[in-house]
């Protein structure tokens, strides 16, 4: 069977490319720190020697709209090209093109359909910063064949908390199930207390400091019990409008299973909103 | 009134460089012409097949074209969508790094939760 080799959950921050590559005279204050951060980070895939790489994140509105919004997707092709203009307008964000691995998607769409998720797929995907990021961050190289799952945290009615809990559980089996000697890490990427759009956008820090402060440590200690009895679809407005992608953490969180700690957690607080970046390795801690 | 056509004008102009710049330069005249060329176009269909019922009401027409980032806000318009375009339009015009957007969130400074409802 497959090896779990990774579970790795963080945010998301698509200024992270530029602030990074930026020449010295333009870097901001805060870019040496982030990209000490991220590079210690990035130690932590690359020690699992992943063969594959499932990527979980969420479509801002790029492929996916609201004549026909999927809960959850899951990309089913040979390659991905990704980022999209608005991202290289406002972020800076270069074209990709990543490989797929179709057989990965086959099995997690036929065995998440069995489990009884209905999953959409796509047999033809461009993919957008919440999977590119953690690229650029984790494996720059952009050298691993990728399965695409996207969730909806964004649109209106959204799938409960407990449901990406859920999903994550069914992805664990999944990969734990596969047979495949290929070793697997899983990569999801969401948001601790964010608001885009709205009165609290672009502070000194995150909206709710102390939502972050909860979740770092619902996150690092594998509580998911604690983290279900206090997050609800409603009770996500109040950390900042956009903090319902929290759920993907959530979903990570559900692959890393209850109870389990974090064997890597970091975080780093930035203008507008928290970085957090947590890696498991169920299977040990690789040598 | 339609949350989700409000939100269909700023995700269809957001991603074409050519629209965004004419939204900025001629709001009047973009929204009108995209109300009776692009409101009732099913994406991803091919163009003979359209829908039919599709407006805005008048608030929302005035709304976009008066740039009211605050009106589409309290419209529920998808405040995602509106910061992303507006950005797109109006960054440009600040100086200093998130002048705009630290604007932009003191204009809806007298909103508290709950925030307009946005589900459409």
């Amino acid at each position: 069977m497959a090896t779990l080799a990774a579970v790795i959950a963080s945010t998301h921050h698509p200024f992270y490319y530029k602030a990074s590559t930026a020449p010295p005279e333009e870097r901001p204050p805060f870019a040496d720190e982030w990209v000490a951060k991220i590079t210690a980070f990035r130690e932590t895939l690359t020690r699992a020697r992943a063969d594959v790489l499932v990527m979980v994140g969420s479509d801002h509105f790029h492929q996916l709209w609201l004549d026909n919004m999927p809960q959850f997707l899951v990309g089913k092709a040979p390659f991905y090209d990704a980022n999209w203009y608005n991202e290289e307008r406002e972020f800076g964000l270069p074209r990709m093109l990543l490989r797929g691995h179709e057989e990965l998607s086959s099995h997690i769409l036929r065995g998440g359909l069995d489990e009884g998720f209905d999953l959409a797929f796509s047999n033809e995907l461009r993919i957008d910063h919440s999977i590119t990021c953690p690229i650029i961050t984790l494996r720059p190289e952009a050298d691993l064949p990728i399965v695409p799952i996207y969730t909806n945290i964004f649109a209106p009615p959204l799938p409960r908390p407990a449901r990406f809990v859920e999903l994550g559980h069914a992805i664990r089996r999944l990969i734990d199930t596969w047979p495949s000697d290929l070793r697997v890490a899983v990569i999801g990427t969401g948001h601790l207390s964010l608001e885009l759009g709205g009165p609290r956008q672009f502070g000194p820090h995150g909206p709710d400091p102390e939502f972050d402060r909860k979740a770092v440590e619902w996150i690092a200690s594998g509580d998911i019990e604690r983290a279900l009895a206090e997050v609800t679809l409603d009770s996500l407005w109040t950390p900042g409008n956009a903090t319902h992608g929290f759920m993907d953490f959530m979903l990570m969180m559900g692959v890393a299973g209850e109870g389990a700690k974090a064997d890597y957690a970091d975080s780093l607080d930035l203008f507008h909103t928290m970085e957090a970046y947590f890696t498991w390795y169920p299977n040990g801690v690789p040598a | 009134m339609s949350k989700y056509l409000l939100n269909k004008f700023l995700f269809t102009v957001d991603r074409d460089p050519d629209l965004v710049e004419r939204y900025r330069a001629a709001p009047h005249e973009t929204v009108a012409w995209w109300e009776s060329t692009i409101a009732n176009e099913i994406l991803n269909c091919h163009g003979g097949e359209a829908s039919t019922w599709l407006s805005f009401d008048p608030v929302e027409r005035e709304a976009l074209t008066s740039h009211d980032y605050v009106r589409l806000f309290e419209l529920g318009a998808h405040p995602f969508l509106t910061l992303t375009l507006f950005i797109a339009m109006f960054e440009r015009d600040y100086e200093e790094p998130l002048a705009f957007q630290k604007e932009y969130a003191a204009r809806l400074s007298h909103f508290s939760l709950p925030y307009p409802d946005i589900a459409t």
